[in-house]
């Protein structure tokens, strides 16, 4: 599929998908169930007012989502109280297939979701963001209601206030622009048409998502790019613009960790497709540096992008969903 | 005359035990209206909304009166959003207004954040909060399954604050041909609040500007805030009567441009505050005198800019509604506070409407970007509202 006319049948704008009754009336005739997983770890400021939003709009006013649950990484703050109390369901990750271990990481909680909720189709939304609002979860799900060729939508974030001219640059974040879309070029062109392939609000159909691996940390998002686009093409991912997305801003430390970690599940995948052989063992430390007293100091930090196996391959999931 | 009020007394209350009986279960129902009522209160007070600057605001609104089914939503050449909830006689109109403009600036950070007891951000309280309920006043009287005999009309009134000088209510009132028969004001906060009187008032600025070719040799060279705090000390030295109450604010002051340069340019704002029309003109030709007087002895050029002014005025404290209204707080537990209002009430009173304007919850931190509101009081303050539109609309507020 060529980048151009993907870029224009399958990329929306939210707006698009305004008429919330309409939206709800085909849901209902497909009989589709839509989970809301919001993966937290100490988002105590913000997850009460998404809860809210969400219940209150597309719950309450248009029956869009069928359930709204918090998957917390046991947080230290009152995350989990703050959820319960606007009325939430919350899962602690840990409690969540309990024989199969605990490990640190967003990946784990977006995969034991896939095990915990019931929907047709997952939606995934970061709990700092700050404008909240309907469209986060609606134009995400919309293209997989209206069109059955789609099974993984992606959100971008793509409407400056004001421009000057005609055209103007439109992407990602850093780690988007110096890591994710050079390797994409390298090795995935067609996957460069996904304005930020990195954000953390996407749907998916539950038949896709339990099919996939997923990697605990930083790299979950590129790795299911990756194999959603290896296994059922670039017509099965649609992106849909939310417009401006307000959240936290990031050191370049941390982005450090973050392309880190990306990198390791990119090279992991490609070997796993046989795209590139034959790679030496890779350390899994990363090495930053600061100066303290005018000495430079090396501050090494462990970073392991384990991975759990497609959920289809859990026996209590398959228990579970007898029709997976 | 003691004698008919209290037979007057007597036979409202009388009239009024169903309402106040209704009072707890209304309480109690508002409940389920949580979720609704707060994602209201933040998609809401997440939208900028200053003076002059309150379309996108005024767009939320409209879509939810678009959506509550409401006749005629829509908003007025004066970015007013308007809507009727059709009653089944129309015999009276009764506006809800709560105001839409804040004094918080675009580039402000409105994110609030919300915690299980309460709400946080700029405007929060005000008047987000008095928004967010008269957009979802409908679906409340629709949960309770009441039914007005009169037309309500929902209003979020636009340009009211500051330079705003309630600028879209009075638009309006001064426009619209449905005869409104009360008006209530809706403010987030206090809660207690009951506003049924305003005091007269004048509100403006104060601006110096030394010219550029200011000579600096002559008595007072000491630029901008100098002069303007030369206003001050004569302002601060009017003699104001304890009777009637009348107070001089000096709300803010601006001027200057670094450390180490001479002003050349100076803002006092302020409000002249009276309960007698009168006295506020006479504080207000005081105040001409002063900047004449230090104009001319400084050279500075100072000009005086009244930009808002409000006659004292409103309906009395045994007025049926007032005294409804102080019956309905009583059984809610809610502690009357009189406070008389500069705001939406002034309006009304301009048009002869009995009027009162009430809060809805308690708040702090007013008009900071940390303004916040307790979440639990909102629920009594829906009952208090939905009671008073009982009495209004079942006639006991009426002086007739």
């Amino acid at each position: 599929m060529k980048i151009e006319s993907w870029l224009k049948s399958n990329t929306f704008h939210h707006s698009a998908f305004w008429d919330l009754n309409a939206l709800v009336e085909e849901k209902q005739k497909q009989d589709l169930k839509i989970s809301l997983c919001i993966p937290t770890l100490n988002e105590e400021k913000t997850i009460g007012k998404e809860i809210v939003i969400f219940k209150s709009e597309l719950m309450q006013r248009y029956p869009l989502l069928d359930e709204i649950a918090v998957i917390d990484s046991d947080s230290s703050d009152q995350t989990r109280e703050v959820a319960s109390a606007f009325g939430a369901q919350v899962f602690l990750s840990k409690d969540i297939l309990k024989k199969y271990g605990e490990k640190r990481g967003k990946g784990e909680n977006l995969w034991k979701a896939i095990y915990q909720l019931e929907g047709d189709i997952l939606v995934y939304i970061d709990a700092d963001i700050k404008n909240i609002h309907p469209r986060f979860v609606y134009g995400l799900v919309a293209p997989l209601i209206y069109r059955p060729e789609i099974h993984y939508v992606k959100a971008f974030y793509d409407r400056p206030l004001a421009s000057s001219q005609g055209s103007r640059p439109s992407g990602g974040g850093r780690v988007t622009e110096i890591l994710i879309r050079p390797l994409f070029s390298l090795f995935f062109p067609e996957l460069t048409a996904l304005i930020q392939p990195l954000s953390g609000e996407y749907a998916v159909r539950r038949q896709v998502l339990d099919k996939i691996p997923f990697p605990i940390g930083y790299g979950v998002e590129t790795s299911h790019l990756i194999d959603v686009y290896h296994r059922w093409g670039l017509q099965a991912i649609a992106q849909t613009d939310l417009d401006r997305r307000v959240h936290r801003n990031q050191h370049t430390r941390d982005l450090g960790k973050m392309a880190f970690g990306i990198l390791q599940t990119f090279l992991k995948r490609v070997e796993a497709l046989g795209i590139l052989s034959n790679l030496p063992e890779l350390s899994t430390t990363l090495r930053q540096f600061q100066v303290n007293n005018n000495l430079f100091e090396e501050i090494p930090l462990k970073i392991i992008e384990e991975e759990r196996p497609p959920m289809i391959e859990i026996p209590e999931y398959r228990k579970k969903f007898a029709h997976a | 005359m003691a004698d008919v009020s209290s037979e007057q007394e007597n036979r409202v209350a009388d009239s009024f035990e169903e309402i106040l009986t209704m009072l707890p279960f209304i309480k109690e129902a508002s409940q389920a209206l949580r979720e609704i009522l707060l994602a209201n209160l933040v998609m809401i007070g997440e939208i900028p909304s200053p003076t002059f600057e309150e379309d996108r605001r005024v767009e939320f609104i409209q879509n939810r009166f678009v959506e509550a089914g409401l006749h005629n939503a829509s908003a007025d050449e004066m970015g007013n959003a308007l809507g009727i909830l059709p009653g089944t006689t129309g015999e009276q109109n009764i506006l809800v207004v709560a105001r839409v403009d804040t004094v918080h600036p675009l580039s402000l950070d409105h994110t609030i954040t919300l915690r299980p007891q309460s709400a946080t951000g700029p405007g929060v309280g005000d008047n987000a909060l008095g928004v967010a309920v008269v957009v979802t006043l409908p679906i409340l009287l629709e949960l309770l399954d009441l039914e007005l005999q009169s037309n309500l009309v929902l209003m979020g009134a636009s340009r009211s604050l500051g330079r705003g000088d309630l600028e879209g209510l009075r638009f309006f009132l001064s426009n619209t041909e449905i005869p409104i028969s009360v008006g209530i004001g809706v403010e987030g906060f206090p809660l207690g609040q009951l506003s049924h009187d305003s005091i007269g008032m004048y509100r403006g600025e104060i601006v110096c500007t030394v010219p550029e070719e200011y000579d600096w040799t002559r008595f007072g060279a000491t630029g901008a805030i100098v002069t303007i705090n030369e206003v001050i000390n004569q302002i601060q030295e009017i003699r104001l009567p304890r009777r009637p109450r009348s107070t001089i604010v000096l709300g803010s002051i601006m001027g200057g441009q670094a450390y180490n340069t001479i002003a050349t340019n100076a803002v006092l704002r302020f409000e002249i505050r009276t309960e007698s029309e009168q006295i506020g003109e006479e504080i207000f030709h005081q105040m001409e005198a002063i900047i004449s007087d230090v104009s001319s002895q400084t050279g500075a050029d100072i000009s005086l800019d009244v930009f808002a002014r409000r006659r004292p005025g409103g309906i009395h404290y045994r007025h049926p509604l007032a005294r409804a209204t102080r019956r309905i707080m009583s059984a809610l537990d809610i502690q009357p506070r009189k406070s008389p209002s500069t705001s939406e009430l002034s309006a009304f009173i301009g048009y002869d409407i009995p009027a009162i304007t009430i809060g809805i919850t308690y708040g702090e931190r007013q008009n900071t970007p940390e303004e916040e509101i307790i979440i639990e009081p909102i629920f009594t303050g829906l009952a208090q509202l939905t009671g008073v539109l009982l009495a209004i609309d079942r006639g006991f507020c009426s002086e007739n």
